[in-house]
């Protein structure tokens, strides 16, 4: 018996303990902020003209309810069984949390404020990075800190076309080896890992956000 | 393009065409799961979500499980169950079933409790006992928040069906499951493709249901 610790690793998964939590962590939150460098503009672009929001909101939805094993296989024509295999799909599903997410952000953000800010001679970048980026930053948060839990969810399902699923491995190859203990420690170490991430990102939320604090403290 | 080649080589090929492997099998397989789950799913939560709705009670709660739902690795679970007790349909069914609590409680219980409290109001007036109430104008009012949630727990369950095959059972999934097995790559290319069909033909026949069924003085605002 080779494995006894908890977190040593049978010699079928091919992977150490810290190596799954690695790979959970980079394709699932590369994902996210994949999504989120794509989502920006989009929003940006949704907020500007109204009318292409619903037409947008119903393409990533539909995007949305492709099954992701679909998209996986679908795709190991292209780009094999990798990790950017895995990588694109959930790039792809967080975009229907995120769009919205930003959406709904930049339209938190008051028109007196931007208009004070057009007043004090503020060009539209430095607006749009100094201003209304921080103040939609709670609401784009949110959406950040689900987009990100569901993908470390999500990514699982990437066991299924080969070694790309991070703690998703240890749910097959525990079924296919008989050994029950590796599918508890793949479910708990995603479930923990998930808590963790959220918590992390609750923690940059508040760093990113001082005066939401002292707001807090002053009422 | 390899993929329709490949698409070509699958609906070709007669072995999927009848018996046991055919689609038509595969399609009622993966159709019965969906809908035994989603049944269940709504009997257990479209009640709950009504009650919290109506008496505006169980946000916090409600937004939590939304959250939970999302976090949720089904396959995780999918495997789990079927290790800890044994290879039987209604374990599989569980987790299609929890997969669909949470959309459904979540946008029932928003839908209700967005109905202008003017109407709730006028209905008691009325003389409408509670029950009433909630038949003749919560639930038609939210009607289209109640189908969006049921749209997305039904979507939800008709992509996470596929992985029933994982636990050695029927459905769609079959095809990628063993197509990948078998390193028959047409095979997980048709199955794959049937999935998708499946569940944008589910969303379809939800956005029809909107069309249908929901009031028009609710759809123009």
């Amino acid at each position: 018996m080779a494995a006894t610790g908890i977190f040593d690793m049978p010699s079928y998964v091919q992977s150490s303990y810290l190596g799954l939590v690695w790979l959970q962590l980079e394709v699932s939150l590369g994902a996210t902020l994949a999504g989120l460098v794509i989502s920006l503009p989009i929003g940006q672009l949704c907020s500007r003209l109204p009318k292409l929001y619903p037409a947008t909101l119903g393409i990533v939805t539909l995007i949305y309810s492709i099954p992701s094993i679909a998209l996986f296989v679908l795709l190991i024509d292209y780009t094999g069984e990798s990790e950017t295999t895995v990588f694109i799909p959930l790039t792809l599903y967080t975009l229907a949390i995120l769009v919205p997410g930003v959406v709904d952000g930049i339209r938190s953000v008051p028109r007196d404020v931007l208009d004070a800010a057009d007043g004090m001679g503020y060009g539209r970048i430095r607006r749009y990075l100094t201003v209304e980026l921080p103040i939609a930053l709670p609401t784009l948060m949110a959406a950040v800190r689900v987009a990100a839990v569901s993908s470390l969810s999500l990514m699982s399902i990437g066991a299924t076309i080969g070694n790309y699923g991070g703690f998703g491995d240890l749910f097959l190859l525990g079924l296919r080896f008989f050994d029950n203990r590796l599918i508890w420690v793949g479910l708990i170490s995603l479930l923990v890992l998930s808590v963790l991430c959220d918590l992390l990102l609750r923690g940059a939320q508040r760093l990113l956000t001082p005066w939401a604090r002292s707001l807090r403290g002053a009422s | 393009m390899s993929l329709f080649n490949y698409l070509r080589q699958f609906f070709e090929n007669p072995s999927y065409h009848s018996g046991y492997d055919s689609i038509w099998t595969r399609l009622v397989e993966h159709c019965q799961y969906s809908a035994v789950a989603l049944l269940i799913a709504v009997v257990i939560a479209f009640p709950l979500a009504v009650l919290s709705g109506h008496t505006g009670r169980g946000d916090g709660a409600i937004s939590v499980i939304a959250v939970v739902g999302r976090a949720m690795p089904s396959l995780g679970l999918l495997v789990l169950l079927a290790a800890e007790w044994g290879l039987s349909l209604s374990v599989t069914m569980i987790p299609l079933v929890l997969l669909g609590i949470p959309p459904i409680l979540l946008y029932t219980h928003a839908g209700i409790r967005a109905v202008d409290p003017a109407a709730v109001d006028a209905a008691r007036g009325l003389g409408m006992t509670p029950w009433q109430v909630v038949r003749q104008v919560e639930i038609p009012a939210a009607l289209r928040l109640i189908l969006a949630g049921l749209r997305a727990a039904a979507v939800q369950i008709v992509a996470t069906a596929t992985l029933a095959a994982v636990v050695s059972f029927g459905g769609f999934g079959r095809y990628i499951i063993d197509g990948l097995y078998q390193y028959d790559y047409a095979q997980v290319v048709g199955g794959a493709v049937l999935v998708a069909a499946l569940s944008l033909v589910t969303l379809f026949v939800f956005w029809l249901l909107d069309r249908l069924l929901v009031s028009p003085g609710l759809r123009t605002r």
